[in-house]
C-alpha cells in the first residue's frame, strides 16, 4: 500500500544494479540512469509519476494493467513503461492526448467491476485505484457490468461470482469485492517473500487471487503472514484489520523491530498516541522492506492488559505484591541493595543485562554493578546462547563480530547453513536467502532435523547433513579433514592472511584418520558421501558463506564448533568480500548490542577486558571510581554463588531466567536463596515469582535509543508514545542508581550514546546525529572508516594473521542410555519467538498454542504413541508432560519441541552441563525418555499453583 | 515439590568445568595447552570459583585431569 504522509516514493520497478549508465529524454527531460531501468523508474527518479496499477518497486514489472502506456519516438504503438527498458537516446513523451485517452478507458473498465463505496471503504485515502482514477481524470463510466464480483446479490439473486470476506487471518482481511487482480500480491508473496502461498485462479474474468486451494483460507493455506501481499496491495482488498477498525494512520516514525537479531525498520504508523499498523521501512538495510509475522503485525504486547504499569515490592516472595510509588520503590530496593552490600560485601550482589532493550540501556545496567556496585558480576542472555561465537571467533579471527551484512547474501554461490532455521527464527533474512536460492545458489543445511530451511519452493538442500545432536564437532572437523586431504584449500589465501606454521600444524592434525567422515560416521549419523560431497562443494562451489545459530552455540562443545567454522571459512578464502563470511544469526534484537555494551562480567564495552588496566584507566577517569580487575560471576556461577549463600541480591532487567536458563529447579533455588530480586520486565514473568522488588519496564514503542542487529548495525529505536508506566526503562536505571548513591544526570539517550562513543574505540565515531542522516551505522566506526563497516578482515584480520585451532572432538557426557534412550533437541517456530512472553499475548497463538513434541514414527509405535497423546517428558533433571506429533522430520532416536510456553517448562527437562568454554548451557542435546501420560506433570501443576500464588497483588 | 535431582555439588560443578577446559586443551602442544588452561581459568572464573578450585587442588586434586594440575601454578590465586 502506498505511503501518504510522508511518502516513500514508488518507483514502480526495482533499480537496475548495472555500472553502464543510459541517458534518454523524457517529456523534454534528460535523465541519466543505469542500463536495465524501466522507462517508468527513469521518469520517476526526474518527479514524473506515470500512472500504474500493477507496478510497485519492490517486485519485477508484470505489465498487466495496461495504465503505464507511454509513446517513444519513432517506436510503433504505446508501450508499456514498466516493462520497457531504457535505451541511449530514446525520447519518451508520457502524457498527451492519445494516451489520456487510453488510460481513461482502461480505468473506466476497472471501475466498471469495482464498487463505488470509497466514503466507506477502509482504504479511503490509501488507495492507488482511487488515486488512478483522479489522475487520469475519470469522470463518468459507460459501461454498466453485466456481470460483476462486487455485488453480493444481482438481479434479485446471489451473484455466483461474489466471494465474501476472508477474514481468517487475525491480522489482515482479504475482500474479493475489491480485488483488481494485479497480482502484486502474488508477485510479493513469491519475489518478496518466497512461499508462493498465493496464486490466481482462473482466467480472464474469472482470475482471482486464491490462497492455496479452492478448499483453503488464509489461515489455512501455506501463508506465513508476513504482509508483503497486504504492502503490495493497491486497494482495500488486502488490508490490514487494524486499519479497518482504527482508520487511517496520521503520521508515522521510523523505528527498529524489536524481535529478532535481523533488526528489520518499521515505520510506526499512529493516529494520536495509538498505533495503527507497523510497516516495512524500505530503506532498511536489514530488511529492505520487507517483514515477518512478528515485527509487522505481532506487537498487541505493548498494550495488553498482563502489562504492569505500577511498580511493586514485597518483603517475602510468600507474600502478595504490594503497588508503591515510583519513590518508594526506588528507597525499598536501594536499602535493601545497600544492606545486602554492608553485610555480604561488594561482590555478594550483581546484575543481568537484557538483550531486548537498548544499548544505552544495557550500558547503564553494567555501569550500575561496575560503577556504583563496584564489581563486575554482570551477565546477559547471550550467556544462554551466542557466547562461543564471542570465544570462538575471537580466538580465530580477533573479533567476535559476525563477517558481513545482510545484503552480502545475494552474491553468495553455496550458503552453508548450521543449526539455524532461518524460515523460523530470522524470516526476514531467509526470504533473501531464499531469493538467492531461487537464483540457483547452492544449499547445504547441516541440522539434525529436517527443518523448513531444508526444502521449500523452488529450492531444495544440495546436501542435508542430518547428524546425531551433539556431534557437531566431529561433522565440522570431517568436512576440515576433507578440504585439507583433497587438497581442496586455498593456498594463497592462507599463505597471505593466515599464519602458514599454524596452518601446517592444523593440516597435519586435522588430516589424522580418526577425522575423516568414514571414520566419524557411525557417531555422526551422516554418511561419509555426503559429508564429502558437502565439503567438495563449499569449498570449490564459488562464495562460500556460513550462517549459523544457536545450533552450533548451545552445546558443550560450542566454542569448539565456533572454532571449527572459523577454520573451515580461512581454509577456502571464503573470508573478507561479498557473499562470504562466518555469520551469527543472533537471536534477539540486540544481543549484539548487549554483548558490545560490556554485559560480560570479563570485559569492559567493546571487548576489553578487565584485566587491562589501560581500558581500566579510561573508566576510572570517565566514571570517577576503581574499576575491578578480577572478572566478574556468569549467570550460572552467580546461581551457584547463590545456593552456596555468597550472592544475594539482583537486578535483572528486560530477561527470564527462570524460564530461559537450564535446569529450572536448580535456577528457583538459587533466586529462592537471594534476599533481593529486582526484576525490570514488562510483565510479571516467571522470575518475578522469585522477585522482592519490581519496576515496570517501557515497549520499544516507548523510547529512545539504538539496537545492534546481528549484522553489527546499529539502528535507531525511536519512542512512538509516552511510556505508560511513566518512565523509559534507562531512566529507571538512572533513578535506581542514584538511590544507591550514584549522581547520574543523563537527560537523554544521546548522551549515553556520547558516553559510550567517548570510551569504546569501536564505537567512537558513533552520534545520533549521524544515524539521523546515515540511517544506521556498521560498528566500528571511527577515525578510520567513519561511515560503518560493512564488511569485516577485508585486507587482513583484525588480530592480524588469521589462527587455526585444533577441534579435538569430545563426546558430550549427556548420553542416552537404557533410562534415557533418546536424544531431545529444541528449536523455534515462526509464530512465535524465544519464551513467548510478547508473542504468546498477541493473535499470533492461532498458529502455535502450545509447545509440540516431535517424535519419530518409530520411536513412537514403540511406545504406544499416537498422534496428540499426552507424553511425560523425561531427562535425569526433571520431567515435564506435553502433547506428541509424530513425523519423519526428526531422525529415530531424535525427539524435539520449542520452548514457547511457560506450562511446557522444557527446561525442567534440561541439564546443567554446558559449553567447556563460556558455560553456555547445552540445550540442544539432553538424553530423555518418552511415554505415554495422562496430562500436565505433578510438577507442572504445582509450579503453576506457586505461579498463582507469587503473582497475587494485594487490594488497595 | 521434590528436589531429589542428580544436580552436581558446586565442587563437583568446577571439576567437570576445568575438565572440558583441560579436554580442549590437551590437542594443543603442551606448553600452549598449559597456558591456554591457565589463562582461560585466569579470565573468566570470578575469584570464588578460583578459591573452590584451589581448595580441590590443595586437597590433591582428586578428579581432576593431570593437565589441570599441572597448570595450578600458573591460576592466580585469589586473595583471601
Amino acid at each position: 500500500m502506498k505511503d501518504f504522509i510522508l511518502p516513500d516514493r514508488d518507483f514502480g520497478t526495482p533499480a537496475a544494479k548495472s555500472k553502464t549508465m543510459v541517458s534518454l529524454v523524457i517529456d523534454g527531460f534528460e535523465v541519466t540512469v543505469p542500463e536495465g531501468t524501466s522507462i517508468m523508474r527513469a521518469a520517476a527518479e526526474i518527479g514524473i509519476q506515470v500512472p500504474k496499477l500493477c507496478a510497485t518497486d519492490s517486485i519485477d514489472a508484470f505489465g498487466s494493467c495496461r495504465l503505464c502506456l507511454v509513446e517513444i519516438e519513432g517506436r510503433n504503438g504505446t508501450p508499456a513503461s514498466c516493462t520497457t527498458p531504457v535505451a541511449p537516446g530514446l525520447k519518451v513523451t508520457t502524457q498527451n492526448a492519445k494516451l489520456a485517452k487510453l488510460r481513461k478507458g482502461v480505468m473506466e473498465l476497472y471501475i466498471s467491476d469495482h464498487p463505488l463505496d470509497c466514503l466507506t471503504c477502509s482504504a479511503n485515502g490509501d488507495c492507488e485505484l482511487q488515486d488512478m482514477a483522479g489522475a487520469v481524470g475519470l469522470r463518468d463510466v459507460r459501461y454498466e457490468a453485466v456481470e460483476n464480483h462486487f455485488q453480493p446479490r444481482q438481479n434479485g439473486e446471489a451473484n455466483p461470482l461474489y466471494i465474501p470476506k476472508d477474514n481468517s487471518n487475525p491480522y489482515f482481511s482479504y475482500d474479493p469485492a475489491k480485488c483488481i487482480v494485479c497480482s502484486r500480491c502474488v508477485r510479493a508473496c513469491e519475489e518478496v517473500q518466497g512461499t508462493f502461498a498465493l496464486t490466481i485462479s482462473g482466467r480472464g474474468f474469472d482470475s482471482r487471487v486464491s490462497a492455496g486451494l479452492k478448499s483453503d483460507t488464509f489461515l489455512t493455506s501455506d501463508c506465513v503472514s508476513c504482509g508483503a501481499c497486504v504492502q503490495a496491495c493497491p486497494t482495500g482488498t488486502l488490508q490490514e484489520k487494524s486499519v479497518i477498525e482504527l482508520g487511517t494512520p496520521q503520521r508515522e516514525v521510523i523505528t527498529t523491530c524489536a524481535y529478532c537479531g535481523v533488526g528489520c525498520q518499521f515505520k510506526a504508523e499512529m493516529r494520536g498516541d495509538e498505533l495503527v499498523r507497523m510497516t516495512p521501512y524500505k530503506h532498511g538495510k536489514a530488511n529492505r522492506g520487507h517483514s515477518c509475522v512478528k515485527g509487522r503485525f505481532a506487537y498487541g504486547y505493548a498494550s495488553h492488559s498482563d502489562r504492569i504499569l505500577s511498580p511493586m515490592i514485597r518483603d517475602s516472595i510468600n507474600d502478595p505484591w504490594k503497588e508503591v510509588s515510583w519513590a518508594e520503590a526506588m528507597e525499598f530496593a536501594a536499602n535493601r541493595m545497600k544492606g545486602i552490600i554492608d553485610t555480604h560485601g561488594r561482590h555478594s550482589v550483581g546484575v543481568i543485562t537484557s538483550s531486548r532493550c537498548t544499548n544505552e540501556e544495557t550500558y547503564l545496567v553494567q555501569k550500575l554493578t561496575r560503577a556504583v556496585f563496584r564489581n563486575n558480576n554482570t551477565d546477559t542472555c547471550a550467556r544462554v546462547c551466542h557466547s562461543p561465537t564471542g570465544y570462538g571467533l575471537g580466538q580465530t579471527f580477533g573479533t567476535s563480530a559476525g563477517t558481513q551484512d545482510f545484503d552480502s547474501v545475494e552474491h553468495a554461490d553455496v550458503i552453508m547453513v548450521i543449526g539455524a532455521n532461518p524460515h523460523s527464527g530470522h524470516p526476514v533474512f531467509a526470504s533473501r536467502m531464499k531469493k538467492r536460492l531461487r537464483k540457483g545458489a547452492k544449499l547445504i543445511v547441516i541440522d539434525p532435523r529436517r527443518t523448513e530451511t531444508v526444502q521449500g519452493a523452488h529450492y531444495k538442500a544440495a546436501h542435508h547433513l542430518a547428524l546425531t545432536p551433539g556431534t557437531n564437532v566431529a561433522v565440522v572437523s570431517a568436512l576440515a579433514h576433507v578440504i585439507v586431504t583433497e587438497g581442496l584449500f586455498d593456498e594463497d589465501f592462507i599463505r597471505n592472511r593466515c599464519d602458514w606454521d599454524e596452518f601446517q600444524a592444523y593440516a597435519e592434525f586435522i588430516s589424522q584418520p580418526q577425522f575423516s567422515p568414514e571414520a566419524v560416521q557411525l557417531l555422526t549419523g551422516v554418511k561419509a558421501e555426503e559429508v564429502r560431497g558437502a565439503a567438495r562443494l563449499y569449498a570449490k562451489g564459488g562464495n562460500g558463506a556460513i550462517y549459523y545459530g544457536l545450533g552450533v552455540t548451545e552445546h558443550s562443545q560450542g566454542s569448539t564448533t565456533v572454532i571449527g567454522i572459523a577454520n573451515l571459512a580461512m581454509l577456502t578464502g571464503n573470508v573478507g568480500r561479498p557473499g562470504v563470511g562466518v555469520n551469527p544469526l543472533r537471536g534477539q534484537n540486540n544481543v549484539q548490542g548487549s554483548c558490545d555494551m560490556g554485559s560480560f562480567p570479563h570485559e569492559l564495552p567493546g571487548y576489553r577486558h578487565v584485566k587491562g588496566e589501560a581500558v581500566r584507566d579510561i573508566y576510572r577517569e570517565v566514571w570517577g571510581v576503581e574499576i575491578d580487575n578480577e572478572p566478574g560471576l556468569r549467570i550460572p556461577n552467580m546461581l551457584d554463588a547463590a545456593v552456596e549463600g555468597t550472592f544475594k541480591g539482583l537486578y535483572c532487567q528486560g530477561e527470564d531466567i527462570l524460564q530461559s536458563d537450564p535446569d529450572t529447579k536448580h535456577v528457583a533455588a538459587g533466586l529462592a536463596a537471594m534476599d533481593c530480586v529486582i526484576v525490570h520486565d514488562l510483565f510479571l514473568n516467571e522470575t518475578a515469582n522469585y522477585a522482592h522488588v519490581f519496576f515496570p519496564g517501557s515497549t520499544f514503542l516507548e523510547k529512545d535509543g539504538t539496537f545492534t542487529n546481528a549484522e553489527r548495525r546499529i539502528n535507531r529505536v525511536r519512542k512512538v508514545m509516552a511510556p505508560r508506566q511513566g518512565y523509559a526503562d534507562w531512566e529507571v536505571t538512572q533513578m535506581f542508581a542514584n538511590a544507591m548513591g550514584a549522581e547520574w544526570g543523563y537527560t537523554h539517550p544521546a548522551q549515553i550514546m556520547e558516553e559510550i562513543a567517548l570510551t569504546t574505540p569501536s564505537f567512537a565515531g558513533v552520534t545520533y546525529e549521524k544515524l539521523e542522516t546515515m540511517g544506521s551505522i556498521q560498528w566500528p566506526c571511527n577515525e578510520k572508516s567513519p561511515e560503518g563497516t560493512p564488511l569485516m578482515h577485508v585486507d587482513g584480520f583484525v588480530r592480524g594473521k588469521g589462527r587455526f585451532i585444533n577441534t579435538e572432538y569430545v563426546a558430550t557426557d549427556e548420553r542416552t542410555g537404557p533410562r534415557f534412550p533418546l536424544l531431545l533437541t529444541t528449536g523455534r517456530i515462526l509464530s512465535q519467538y524465544n519464551v513467548g512472553a510478547q508473542t504468546r499475548r498477541t493473535a499470533n497463538v492461532v498458529w502455535h498454542d502450545q509447545d509440540i513434541l516431535e517424535i519419530h514414527p518409530h520411536d513412537a509405535e514403540q511406545r504406544g504413541i499416537k498422534e496428540g497423546d499426552w507424553v511425560k517428558l523425561a531427562s535425569r533433571s526433571g520431567e515435564t508432560a506435553l502433547r506428541a506429533t509424530i513425523t519423519d522430520r526428526v531422525n529415530p532416536g531424535v525427539v524435539y519441541t520449542t520452548f514457547h510456553h511457560p506450562d511446557t517448562q522444557a527446561n525442567v527437562v534440561t541439564t546443567d552441563f554446558s559449553d567447556w568454554a563460556t558455560n553456555c548451557p547445552e540445550y540442544k542435546v539432553t538424553a530423555v525418555q518418552v511415554a505415554l501420560s495422562n496430562g500436565p506433570t505433578e510438577w507442572q501443576e504445582e509450579y503453576n499453583a506457586q505461579a498463582a500464588k507469587s503473582r497475587r497483588i494485594a487490594a488497595e | 515439590m521434590s528436589h531429589d535431582t542428580e544436580t552436581l555439588s558446586p565442587h563437583a560443578k568446577l571439576v567437570t568445568m576445568a575438565n572440558q577446559i583441560a579436554k580442549f586443551m590437551e590437542s594443543k602442544p603442551h606448553k600452549e595447552g598449559l597456558e591456554g588452561l591457565s589463562n582461560h581459568i585466569n579470565d573468566f572464573w570470578e575469584p570464588r570459583m578460583r578459591r573452590h578450585l584451589f581448595e580441590l587442588l590443595d586437597a590433591g586434586g582428586q578428579g581432576l585431569r593431570p593437565l589441570v594440575i599441572e597448570a595450578a601454578s600458573l591460576i592466580r590465586r585469589p586473595a583471601a
